[in-house]
């Protein structure tokens, strides 16, 4: 099990949390001037990374807040978590 | 190239001559400079698609490239069911091309795939799965593919280890049994197939990781950067599973896949006495015994991508949980091992079989937590896309393009694995 650092609430096991996804996929801001093609794009296509990996997850059974997290998807192992609207940590990224 | 034949006789005169007679499966093949086609990926899928690409569309000069061991990625990890009573038509043709296949893929092959049509019980604990299963098993009875529901004391029959009783968190409320699913050696599939294409030319080449993919000026495939050197040809089908988004990024494609790992556990074998197939959708139990006697007993998969082909300890305990109720007897049986494979997942639960924006290069993936059961139908019609550079009717609509333009296949709800 992962023990994952919320940056909110600090370190708590896996069964505290959900896992949300890629990170930084950001919303149409005029969707109606999207093809359908942009569509798929933003609804359905992955990184799918093998490698650090920018996720979102839930702290669903604690603070109930989302944040994001660098993740080495080789390994499982957590470089940095991070709250949301902030920018990857860039040397955490580069730590790998 | 000759063969040994398996037969009764042959195994009886080995049997008096010691073993010492037998020959190699299949020949340790070095990389040629080029070939007509190449598939990445040498699981059951690869497999399977070489052996149909040389045996029914006469392209005999084909290399499959395998970073590992032959079947040792999810070929060798899954749980080994086999069934087709999927709800959608489409599904149910993909799905129900497999099992037909399966019936008579240890004559064609001249290998003991030890396909056992015992059955699959799927068990519905609410309201909402007695609705959804009695669904499937009329959508799946239109479609010519046999489902039956069964009542508990039915269930109970056909499973005589099953608990019915109706004081336990989810009882068993019914359950859909399709009797022409079942199991089969999930090694001997790969090998069966190593075997086949090899006797017809093709070549098994392990140990070679594909690194790039070199593109011609045209656009079209040039051919695959390996950790064996470069190997040129103008076909090169993608087969392989949890790692297909890495390969198809090296031709600047992006698929709608994501990969997570997924587990499954064996117990200590003991004498049979699991005569079926059981699963439960509603709380993640997948359940029979092999051959050898061990429970084989599939989990779901972790919440994250991952491609460390392990997961957590609590994901299998919750299966556990869910099996010791419905199977009070198993509540001290020891489990021996457990493993985890990388599933890549699509966000319809269906598979895409089909050709890229890249000419020449195509794509087998999607199979998400239940590829084994349609390993050899979807080899068939890969082998089919490939050769004839458009798609067979049956994965016609398993395009990647139907996430754009809306044509999805949701089995989401249906393909009763957690997901």
């Amino acid at each position: 099990m992962l023990i994952i650092d919320c940056p909110y609430c600090g370190k708590r096991p896996e069964l505290e949390f959900a896992y949300a996804g890629q990170a930084h996929l950001v919303r149409p801001r005029d969707p109606s001037t999207l093809d359908d093609e942009a569509w798929a794009q933003f609804l359905y296509m992955r990184a799918n990374t093998r490698g650090m990996h920018a996720e979102r997850w839930r702290h669903a059974r604690g603070c109930g807040r989302f944040f994001n997290a660098l993740r080495d998807t080789t390994s499982d192992r957590f470089a940095a978590t991070y709250r949301i609207g902030t920018a990857p940590p860039v040397a955490a990224e580069d730590a790998r | 190239m000759s063969r040994q034949r398996f037969s009764a006789l042959s195994l009886i005169r080995g049997g008096l001559s010691r073993q010492v007679g037998w020959q190699a499966q299949w020949r340790k093949a070095e990389p040629k400079p080029s070939y007509d086609a190449i598939i990445v990926g040498g699981g059951g899928h690869g497999l399977g698609a070489a052996y149909y690409l040389a045996k029914e569309h006469g392209l005999t000069n084909i290399a499959v490239l395998e970073k590992g061991w032959i079947g040792g990625g999810n070929t060798g990890r899954n749980t080994t069911i086999i069934r087709s009573n999927y709800l959608f038509n489409e599904s149910a043709a993909l799905y129900d091309h497999a099992v037909k296949i399966w019936e008579r893929m240890s004559q064609e092959l001249n290998y003991n795939v030890m396909f056992s049509p015992r059955g699959v019980m799927m068990l519905a604990h609410t309201v909402h799965d007695t609705q959804v299963a009695k669904r499937h098993v009329h959508a799946n009875r239109c479609n010519g593919v046999d489902n039956e529901w069964l009542e508990p004391d039915q269930a109970k029959a056909f499973c005589p280890l099953l608990n019915i009783e109706q004081n336990i968190r989810y009882p068993v409320l019914g359950a859909a049994l399709q009797r022409r699913g079942g199991t089969a050696r999930h090694d001997a599939v790969a090998w069966g197939y190593a075997r086949a294409a090899d006797a017809l030319g093709v070549d098994i080449i392990e140990n070679c990781e594909v690194t790039g993919i070199r593109r011609l000026a045209a656009g079209g495939v040039a051919g695959l950067e390996t950790t064996r050197g470069f190997i040129a040809s103008s076909k090169v089908g993608v087969a392989a599973a949890g790692n297909t988004s890495v390969v198809m990024q090296m031709a600047g494609i992006k698929l709608p896949l994501e990969s997570f790992p997924l587990q499954a556990l064996v117990s200590e074998p003991v004498k049979p006495v699991f005569p079926c197939v059981v699963m439960s959708n509603t709380i993640h139990a997948y359940i029979s015994q092999s051959d050898k006697g061990e429970l084989v007993i599939g989990a779901g998969t972790d919440a994250y991508t991952s491609y460390t082909q392990r997961g957590a300890l609590h994901i299998n305990m919750h299966t556990l949980d869910a099996i010791c109720e419905l199977f009070p007897m198993f509540r001290r049986m020891r489990m021996l091992r457990n493993w985890g494979g990388i599933v890549d997942v699509t966000p319809d639960r269906s598979p895409i079989i089909a050709k890229t924006a890249v000419p020449g290069l195509y794509v087998n993936c999607g199979w998400g937590t239940g590829g084994f059961k349609a390993t050899p139908g979807a080899a068939h019609v890969f082998a089919w896309t490939i050769a004839r550079d458009q798609p067979h009717p049956i994965n016609a609509p398993f395009t990647i393009e139907r996430f754009r333009d809306g044509f999805l296949i949701d089995e989401a709800a249906a393909a009763a694995v957690a997901h």
